[in-house]
């Protein structure tokens, strides 16, 4: 079933573009939709992050993998503008976003999930949704008392809000109360949020914590439509199988800097990849595993 | 014990100047509070730029009593700035302290020596209402209404026009809730990280939030000035914020129809039971077996002290309030 899933004709297309890259760590790509450089972020005295050059390519699903502390999360934040780093330049689809302020990110096309679920707990399924689109007129104070200058935009806010939590099995819940949800159906409620916004990046932390096996499955499906319908993933994730299974390209972090680049293939078999997650004491036996899955 | 005139004044209470300025005030502080999560302790600041707002016009301007209504606003949203610019990125504890410290900066500020030319300093402001007395189709030396719901002319038409606020401003409150604006507050509340994720200047909301809210507030402390016909600035002091804050709760936050009858009911509460106590110490204190335990000069504190065991049993039994959701309560610690 993975097999088949696998080589559908975007999955097809985003790796004959990844074929011909090297698999080194801060490698040009043909079509990058997200690059940065010498991003650097320190905490007190600690280097949460320094990146030298990194580059995501438009229509993959590229996975953002490294050992607790690695610097995945923060490295998220400054990209997305939730942190603001001490130094470096990036830019997404060509506009550079360095002094970009966050919610400024998400109306540009891309939009981020957290690491614990932020779902707004006293609010309904639809209403949770209805939050997600952009641009809307009747989110400007003087336009609330003028209903008739916002409701034909919310109806149509609302279909498509209903599109898709048809399409993440949510719409049985729709009009419970979030707080109500079970953890993985959150993850779902919050990724369908986020692609509200119309996104063209996703940006997933940790999409698969706390997710029971059955979920998680479903979850990949949902990964891979995500690319199926043009958009690009970048995602954090501990889960190795996960990441071999979905993703086209995997860039490997570890004590703030991007240590590996490949293809799930030639990082699975990468010496320095297994060594961070490791050390370098620990047993072969072990390595003997990581590499057959 | 004389129980019609104490229910007849427990009744009055219910819909009373008192209850009516609370209820704006309630009402503001809900925006903030209730919808936004924004926890403004200084409520009463925002009253007292009402208040100083059309107090001003006679003691320093010279104007109009109608020019109050810019003036106050342009005191709202310069207070609105200088506490929420440096404040509202922080979390919302932050928000707390600030403010509670603000109300009492404005309050000691109109209070002093210095600027009594412009404030009135500890004397406060009269005479500013003669021409809001004139507007009053009412006879003032008449009585209107049918007991226990009698007032004078005066009292009448300061209470219709307080009314009337409180209505316009409940349903504006209302529908603004209900609009993709008042979403995005509740949102705020939740988690503004996500609201922030999706695009949302969280700031600028609330910011527009807190300048609302205290507009609604500035409303509530002209009433109030209106009624007293004279402002003062120990009228603006930390209890005020505190008691419409308990007043809300009481009512239940996040809901319109609990700021405005939780004022009344809050009014109600404690006239009965002032009424009551003074009733019975009339003849003398109480006293079981010779021992002294209730002086007519106690009444006062002791009647706090009753209203504070009725919230704690209120809040233990019904935390949601009168009219709060129950359900969303139960969210809460997940």
């Amino acid at each position: 079933m993975v097999a088949d899933r696998v080589y559908t004709e975007t999955a097809q297309r985003a790796r004959a573009a990844l074929a011909g890259v090297q698999s080194a760590p801060g490698v040009a790509k043909p079509d990058p939709i997200l690059l940065a450089d010498n991003v650097r972020k320190n905490f007190g005295g600690v280097v949460a992050v320094d990146v030298d050059h990194v580059e995501v390519q438009r229509g993959s699903i590229t996975a953002l993998i490294g050992p607790n502390g690695a610097g995945k999360t923060t490295l998220f934040n400054l990209l997305t503008g939730f942190d603001t780093p001490d130094a470096g330049e990036w830019r997404f689809d060509g506009r550079s976003l360095a002094k970009v302020v966050a919610h400024k990110t998400a109306s540009m096309g891309m939009v981020r999930t957290f690491q614990l679920t932020k779902s707004l707990t006293k609010m309904s399924v639809i209403e949770n949704m209805k939050l997600g689109a952009t641009h809307q007129v009747g989110e400007r104070w003087w336009n609330g008392l003028l209903p008739f200058r916002w409701k034909a935009q919310e109806k149509l806010i609302e279909q498509r809000a209903d599109q898709l939590l048809q399409r993440f099995k949510l719409d049985h819940m729709r009009n419970e109360y979030a707080g109500t949800l079970s953890g993985g159906q959150r993850k779902l409620l919050e990724m369908s949020r986020a692609l509200m916004t119309n996104p063209r990046l996703v940006m997933l932390d940790e999409p698969m914590a706390g997710v029971n096996p059955a979920l998680k499955q479903s979850l990949n499906e949902h990964i891979r439509g995500l690319r199926d319908d043009g958009m690009t993933v970048l995602f954090v994730e501990h889960d190795m199988d996960m990441v071999h299974d979905v993703s086209d390209w995997v860039i490997v972090m570890a004590e703030g800097r991007i240590i590996a680049e490949g293809t799930p293939e030639a990082i699975a078999a990468n010496p320095a990849v297994i060594e961070a997650y490791l050390g370098t004491h620990q047993g072969k036996s072990l390595l003997g595993e990581e590499t057959q899955s | 014990m004389d129980w019609l005139k104490i229910l007849e004044n427990t009744a009055s209470s219910l819909v009373g100047i008192d209850a009516a300025y609370f209820a704006l005030a309630a009402l503001g502080l809900n925006i903030q509070f209730g919808y936004t999560g924004l926890l403004n302790f200084g409520q009463a600041a925002f009253m007292a730029c009402g208040a100083y707002g059309i107090g001003m016009t006679s003691q320093y301007f010279n104007v109009s009593m109608w020019y109050g209504i810019p003036i106050a606003l342009a005191f709202v949203v310069i207070l609105s700035l200088l506490v929420g610019i440096p404040t509202l990125r922080l979390r919302a504890d932050y928000l707390a302290i600030v403010t509670i410290a603000t109300a009492e900066i404005v309050r000691l500020f109109v209070r002093s020596v210095r600027f009594k030319r412009f404030f009135g300093g500890s004397d406060g402001i009269n005479s500013f209402s003669t021409q809001f007395r004139e507007l009053s189709p009412f006879n003032p030396s008449k009585q209107y209404g049918i007991r226990p719901f009698q007032y004078s002319g005066y009292t009448i038409w300061t209470l219709i026009v307080a009314w009337v606020l409180v209505c316009v401003f409940g349903i504006v409150v209302f529908y603004l809730m209900r609009s993709p604006w008042g979403r995005v507050l509740k949102a705020i509340r939740e988690d503004e990280d996500a609201v922030r994720s999706l695009g949302k200047n969280v700031y600028s909301y609330k910011m527009q939030a807190l300048v609302m809210g205290g507009v609604i507030g500035m409303f509530s402390g002209m009433v109030f000035a209106l009624d007293r016909g004279s402002v003062q600035p120990d009228n603006y002091s930390r209890d005020v914020t505190f008691y419409v804050l308990t007043a809300l709760v009481l009512g239940g936050v996040a809901k319109v129809s609990g700021s405005i009858v939780g004022p009344m009911i809050f009014w109600g509460l404690y006239v009965f039971s002032d009424n009551t106590l003074r009733e019975l110490t009339k003849d003398g204190g109480i006293s079981i077996f010779g021992v002294g335990i209730l002086q007519k000069s106690q009444v006062g504190p002791v009647n706090y002290m009753l209203i504070g065991i009725g919230l704690m049993l209120l809040m233990t039994f019904r935390p949601q309030g009168i009219f709060g959701n129950r359900k969303e309560m139960a969210l809460d610690g997940r």
